[in-house]
């Protein structure tokens, strides 16, 4: 038995039906997601790829907007700058619709078996959160070729602290949310159209520098709303990584950080106050 | 006395009834307040003790409150008023397979509902020989389940449940899934709980099944806990309150309440008796007597009467025709009269029964007059008390032998 407690977190996974459950729903998740395609996971990357195509296409050949310089790397082009935004905003995007629907898409599951329910939006997460971290991995091998420097790959352990305040922020959201589906079914169109509001407010397509245009042409602190958004920070710090190869500013680190709190909190205190009474809602 | 495995301690349960079919944020807006909605109690004060190392029937008629209850012991519902405490650990089977995804291997369906049934992994690999073993999925264990039969889809689900070996195992209505094979080795694999000191609950319409399969019983009725204890008592009990709920109508309504004749002869109504007296229900073993009054409109020669007794399921149990004995009767004279059929020692055992009945006449093609399912009455525990099916036939056991 000695020989077992060597590896405690393995032990734990083994042993512990609750982290197993976890780790199986995850897997259930991200084996389910591509089993049925052909191309499997290069599905992924194909969807992300459209994206930052077509914004690219609009925003920085029609609309010729003029992309930021990246601060080490000295990059300077529309679509890796947009493709640097657009796929930390997929996580986000993606995230909170599919962790929305967390507990309503199981109905038949949570009304037939009794497990700690927050284990369904989080295990949708986390699934999602592997598949982010291919994405992030193409990306930065792309953004090292295209920047011509392996220097991206110096500040690529900044992305873990990152990627776990983001993974804790979309988890807190999609707890929230979740339960709010199961009393209210419309939050998934009202959240639909949210989100497509709140991508333009991220900055993810059009530069900082257009924003404070706007601000000095119209007298409104559109970059001070700008900076309150969770969305806007968590995107710049990933910009932050692979476009600048620098790492993020304190004070954004601490914006992550209160933002990954409070959802965090807020998510698994509703979570916890209403989850045991769901079943018969749904 | 052994000690308790699940205690229930006072339990309220109550659903919300909604009376806006769809709840959204946007009516709650424009409303202001949250939806109407009416209270419903499924489960009033119930109190409730199962013994450890006991099966133990959940009894009662669709909407009694006694999946409610379950789902409550289950953890899957939580009640608004008491409290359900349990010792050791609980797995239920409400639905076998629940949460198999179709486009995983069989082998990763039973680590993913091993895991949702609160195995962990050690476990399940300790077990997972054994599962496939019993579910006789054999090779297809590599392959997605969504090419599984629905026999095989259930087998593997039953054997993950089966194998999860809690200390209480809550298991509602999934005794019947499979083959015949199948089904021998559940029985087999519920007797081997039981062996082992595990407290088996179980929720099922199937009061014969349940009879021999339950060491003790409770029945409910709209919510309320009406009865508990040894089986064989509350399933009689229940048995005999539940057949008492169905009226005569009822019962007569389900099936076609038929009426053809000529109309020379009307049949009024019939009458159950026993001791000389008229009842709604009788024992088994009682001496009864079926009384058709009937009226006679035009003068009838050589009449012919006939009665049969048909269970709540639709099959004649009996027929008798005076013919049958040669008996015959003057003729009918315009009048009303009744005529009686004697059935010493009843030989039916509990249910609801819908009488037949029938007039004719020697020589004529056509019946006179026929009714069906014109009254009901139900047969109540007696004596001789065997076990299944709807005839008693004073069987005995004897000469046991050994090697």
């Amino acid at each position: 038995m000695a020989s077992e407690g060597a590896v405690p977190w393995r032990d734990a996974l083994v042993k512990n039906p609750t982290l197993n459950l976890l780790a199986n729903l995850t897997l259930r998740e991200v084996k389910g997601q591509y089993k049925k395609s052909v191309l499997g996971r290069l599905w992924s990357l194909l969807n992300p790829l459209a994206n930052i195509a077509v914004y690219s296409l609009v925003f920085g050949i029609l609309v010729r907007a003029e992309p930021p310089v990246g601060t080490n790397s000295g990059l300077k082009s529309f679509a890796l700058w947009v493709a640097c935004g657009i796929i930390p905003w997929g996580f986000l995007a993606t995230g909170t619709s599919i962790g929305r629907g967390a507990l309503t898409d199981n109905a038949g599951l949570l009304t037939k078996v009794y497990f700690p329910r927050f284990v369904l939006p989080t295990s949708s997460i986390f699934a999602l959160a592997s598949t982010f971290v291919t994405e992030l991995a193409a990306l930065t091998l792309f953004m090292g070729l295209a920047g011509g420097s392996p220097r991206v790959l110096l500040r690529l352990p900044v992305l873990v602290p990152v990627l776990l305040l983001n993974v804790a922020f979309v988890l807190g959201l999609s707890l929230l949310l979740s339960i709010g589906m199961v009393y209210f079914g419309d939050i998934q169109h009202i959240w639909g159209i949210f989100l497509q509001l709140w991508l333009y407010a991220s900055g993810i397509v059009l530069p900082l520098s257009y924003v404070q245009q706007a601000q000095d042409k119209f007298h409104f602190p559109f970059v001070a709303i700008f900076q309150l958004n969770p969305g806007f920070q968590f995107v710049e710090a990933y910009r932050n990584v692979l476009y600048d190869f620098a790492v993020p500013p304190l004070q954004r680190w601490l914006i992550m950080l209160a933002w990954a709190i409070v959802a965090l909190g807020i998510g698994a205190l509703v979570f916890r106050k209403f989850s045991a009474r769901i079943v018969e809602e749904l | 006395m052994t000690s308790a495995a699940i205690v229930v301690n006072d339990v309220s349960k109550s659903f919300r009834i909604y009376r806006d079919r769809q709840r959204s944020l946007k009516a709650t807006v424009i409303k202001g307040g949250r939806a109407r909605y009416d209270e419903f109690w499924a489960l009033r004060d119930v109190d409730l003790e199962i013994h450890q190392g006991k099966t133990f029937g959940l009894l009662g008629n669709n909407g009694s409150g006694k999946s409610t209850l379950l789902k409550c012991m289950a953890r899957i519902l939580q009640p608004n008023k008491g409290s359900i405490t349990h010792v050791g650990r609980m797995a239920a089977m409400l639905e076998v397979g629940s949460g198999f995804h179709p486009e995983l291997s069989g082998r990763d369906n039973v680590y993913l509902n091993g895991a949702i049934l609160g195995m962990s992994k050690a476990e399940i690999d300790r077990k997972f020989d054994s599962i496939v073993d019993f579910s006789g999925v054999g090779e297809f264990i590599d392959q997605p389940v969504k090419n599984y039969s629905s026999g095989m889809y259930v087998r593997l689900g039953f054997a993950v449940s089966i194998h999860v070996e809690p200390d209480v195992l809550l298991v509602d209505e999934v005794l019947a899934v499979g083959d015949m094979a199948f089904q021998e080795k559940c029985t087999q694999k519920f007797a081997d709980l039981r062996r082992e000191g595990r407290t088996v609950v179980v929720v099922s319409h199937a009061i014969d099944q349940m009879r021999t399969f339950c060491d003790e019983a409770a029945w409910l009725r709209k919510g309320q806990l009406m009865g508990v204890g040894r089986a064989q008592d509350v399933i009689d009990e229940y048995a005999d309150q539940a057949h008492d709920t169905i009226s005569p109508e009822d019962a007569a309504a389900e099936h076609v309440k038929g009426h053809v004749g000529s109309g020379e002869v009307t049949i009024d109504r019939f009458e159950v008796r026993t001791n000389g007296q008229e009842v709604d229900h009788v024992r088994t073993g009682d001496d009864v007597t079926i009384r058709m009054h009937f009226t006679c409109h035009k003068p009838l020669e050589k009449p012919v009467f006939g009665f049969e007794i048909e269970h709540e399921t639709g099959f004649v149990v009996w027929g008798h025709t005076s013919t049958d004995g040669d008996f015959s009767f003057p003729n009918l004279v315009p009048g009303r009269g009744s005529v009686d059929v004697v059935i010493p020692r009843m030989p039916l055992r509990p249910g609801v029964f819908a009488i037949n009945g029938g007039v004719a006449a020697v020589g004529r093609v056509r019946g006179v007059e026929q009714v069906r399912r014109a009254h009901s009455f139900s047969v109540r525990r007696g004596e001789p008390a065997e076990t299944a099916g709807v005839a008693v036939m004073h069987s005995r056991f004897e000469n046991l032998a050994q090697g």
